[in-house]
């Protein structure tokens, strides 16, 4: 089963070689699971890092137990220190940054000299980041393809779920005036905190008058996808009014 | 389970709107305040509209400081864009036009006359035109058509000209010559992709599509008006109608119009002369040489101000409320001063309306300043 689906991807990805035109990635429908076991020999719980790789044992804690706040920071710790010291001078940012309003970084000191790798002066790492222009080019194609779905729900009243004839292009040609950087804010007419997709689904059952999607609707992804990309460049500012 | 004798809010609602469209089927002038009346109950019961909704409808007198006798001294109103779809798919829009309607009754003294902006219809359908034309019957004071993209691109304006006639006519009123103008008409770009009317109906109803071409008074068009404007002296004050802005604004949503430069070249030889545009749906001042520009309202809705392009003596409309779908909606008027120049009031429904003069436009923005937005666009 494993094999013949790579077969199948290989399959696919010569025909897009041979095309010269750049696929649409498969949408998975499950999320991959990382494969940790429950316990290790002596019995203790074993922690997974989100490279589904690195793992490490709770000394004294069984499955099935919760770990006092010590001891999670502790296990934390030694994962990342496990990682770090299997990638050595990777990029890792050690907070996260909101970028809107941080001031900008100071300039990065020169990484120390490492051991030299055999592959060009490139890290090898088995972490994100090993991916070629075509890999690129197929993911910019699948966002494209999103959006292009959420462009087309976005014009079509009928697609919306609407009665009237009324679809949201006609109020927002390309999106406009649907700010989607000043979400979340507290929507003054609901009466409480509203995301982009709270407002989506108010016009829906308003001005298009049909029914509001549910949250995980694929329709209201891909619309939400199309209204963020209208607005690309422009400066996350949640809460404007 | 229904409730023996108790009626559901939706119900009543499809109740009401049945006796609308009755009435709106029976539409005489005498009916007219009627089926309003109807309107209006419907949309408070919906609570769609702000209880202390309110039209100002006292004219302030056509001024004649300036110029004594002569040209102008008159009012007219507009109603525009309606973009009405058949009846029984969609009534906010038709409840729209009846208060707009209503609106332009109400005035006292009454208009010399009403110019309706184009897009009279949505898709260009028979019946959508049909029920406009039944609906503009309400309407006391003389009316004045201009066609729109939305009313053609169905069957290249032959319904809408078996009911109103030709697309382009010129006349004059009180010593002012106006001229209406088809500046809506595109290059063929449905033969080739094999579009039938529908769609090449559907392809030019969307703003931000690529597809449709860009607009154009045409080679046709520019004659026409050159012919009838050389039968005209330089120094009477014209008035031009055309649905699209007759010059270049924002190209991606057609409000643009292709030659705007060589009509405005034809059009520059006045002294006096002041160009009134629909299709933008939002409150829009420019100037180009001695030209004034004025954008009507919508009935139907606003549309966002283009992200790029927009004329510097513009003073935007406070941003719409997009939970009153009549907010950033309206008519409104024109007051045409002694010696010809013309003052737009923007009627913007449950607001304050707004007043554009002609000396703010001239004095290039130095003075009668209107007063700023207090919300501007995204």
């Amino acid at each position: 089963m494993r094999i013949s689906r790579k077969i199948s991807l290989a399959a696919a990805a010569a025909a897009i070689l041979t095309a010269g035109g750049v696929a649409v990635a498969q949408n998975r429908t499950t999320n991959p699971v990382h494969d940790v076991p429950a316990a290790s020999a002596n019995g203790n719980l074993v922690v997974g890092l989100c490279d589904g790789k690195t793992t490490a044992e709770v000394p004294g804690v069984k499955p099935g137990q919760t770990l006092t706040p010590k001891q999670a920071q502790d296990v934390s710790d030694r994962l990342m220190n496990d990682w770090k010291a299997k990638n050595p001078g990777a990029n890792w940012d050690d907070a996260p940054k909101v970028a809107q309003n941080a001031p900008p970084p100071p300039a990065r000191p020169a990484p120390p000299e490492g051991p030299v790798a055999s592959n060009g002066g490139k890290q090898e790492a088995h972490t994100y980041g090993s991916y070629t222009k075509r890999d690129e080019e197929i993911w910019k194609a699948s966002t494209d393809a999103f959006i292009e779905q959420g462009r087309q729900i976005f014009h079509d009243a009928g697609r919306l779920g609407g009665t009237i004839g009324v679809s949201c292009d006609m109020c927002h040609p390309n999106a406009a005036n649907t700010h989607p950087e000043t979400y979340p804010k507290y929507q003054v007419q609901l009466g409480r905190v509203a995301m982009l997709r709270d407002m989506i689904n108010w016009c829906i059952e308003n001005p298009v008058r049909g029914k509001p999607l549910a949250d995980d609707d694929p329709k209201l992804k891909a619309m939400e996808a199309y209204i963020l990309a209208q607005r690309k460049g422009v400066a996350l500012e949640y809460g404007k009014h | 389970m229904a409730i023996k004798g108790v009626k559901s809010v939706e119900t009543k609602y499809m109740e009401e709107r049945e006796a609308l469209f009755k009435s709106i089927s029976q539409l005489g002038r005498r009916d007219f305040v009627k089926a309003a009346g109807i309107s209006a109950a419907v949309v408070a019961s919906k609570g769609l509209m702000h209880p202390h909704s309110f039209q100002l409808v006292d004219i302030a007198k056509a001024e004649t400081a300036n110029g004594g006798s002569g040209a102008g001294g008159f009012t007219f109103a507009y109603i525009s864009d309606t973009h009405l779809y058949k009846k029984t798919l969609n009534d906010r829009f038709i409840r729209s036009i009846l208060r707009a309607v209503d609106d332009v009754n109400a005035l006292n003294p009454q208009p010399d006359f009403v110019f309706f902006g184009g897009d009279l219809a949505q898709l260009g359908a028979k019946e959508e035109l049909d029920l406009g034309a039944q609906i503009l019957k309400g309407v006391k004071a003389p009316v004045k058509m201009m066609v729109g993209e939305h009313d053609w691109f169905l069957d290249m304006g032959q319904h809408w000209q078996q009911l109103f006639g030709a697309p382009s006519y010129s006349f004059d009123h009180k010593g002012v010559h106006f001229v209406v103008l088809m500046s809506v008409n595109e290059k063929d770009f449905w033969t080739q992709r094999g579009f039938t009317p529908e769609q090449r109906m559907q392809t030019v109803a969307g703003l931000d599509n690529g597809t449709q071409s860009r607009f154009e008074v045409g080679d046709a068009g520019r004659q026409w008006l050159k012919n009838d404007l050389d039968k005209v002296d330089a120094n009477t004050p014209v008035v031009v109608f055309s649905h699209s802005p007759l010059y270049k604004y924002y190209r991606d949503w057609n409000f643009w119009t292709e030659d705007a430069d060589q009509v405005q070249a034809i059009l520059s030889k006045f002294a006096t002369c002041t160009v009134i545009h629909g299709h933008t749906h939002q409150m829009l001042s420019n100037r180009i040489g001695n030209i004034n520009f004025h954008g009507m309202l919508s009935t139907a809705w606003p549309w966002p101000y283009a992200p790029t392009g927009l004329p510097k003596l513009t003073v935007q409309m406070n941003r719409s409320d997009p939970f009153d779908n009549l907010d950033g909606c309206g008519d409104g008027r024109f007051n045409v001063l002694r010696g010809g120049t013309v003052d737009q009031i923007y009627s913007l429904w449950d607001r304050n309306p707004v007043t554009v003069r002609a000396s703010y436009l001239a004095s290039n923005g130095t003075s009668d300043a209107p007063a700023a937005t207090k919300l501007v666009s995204y």
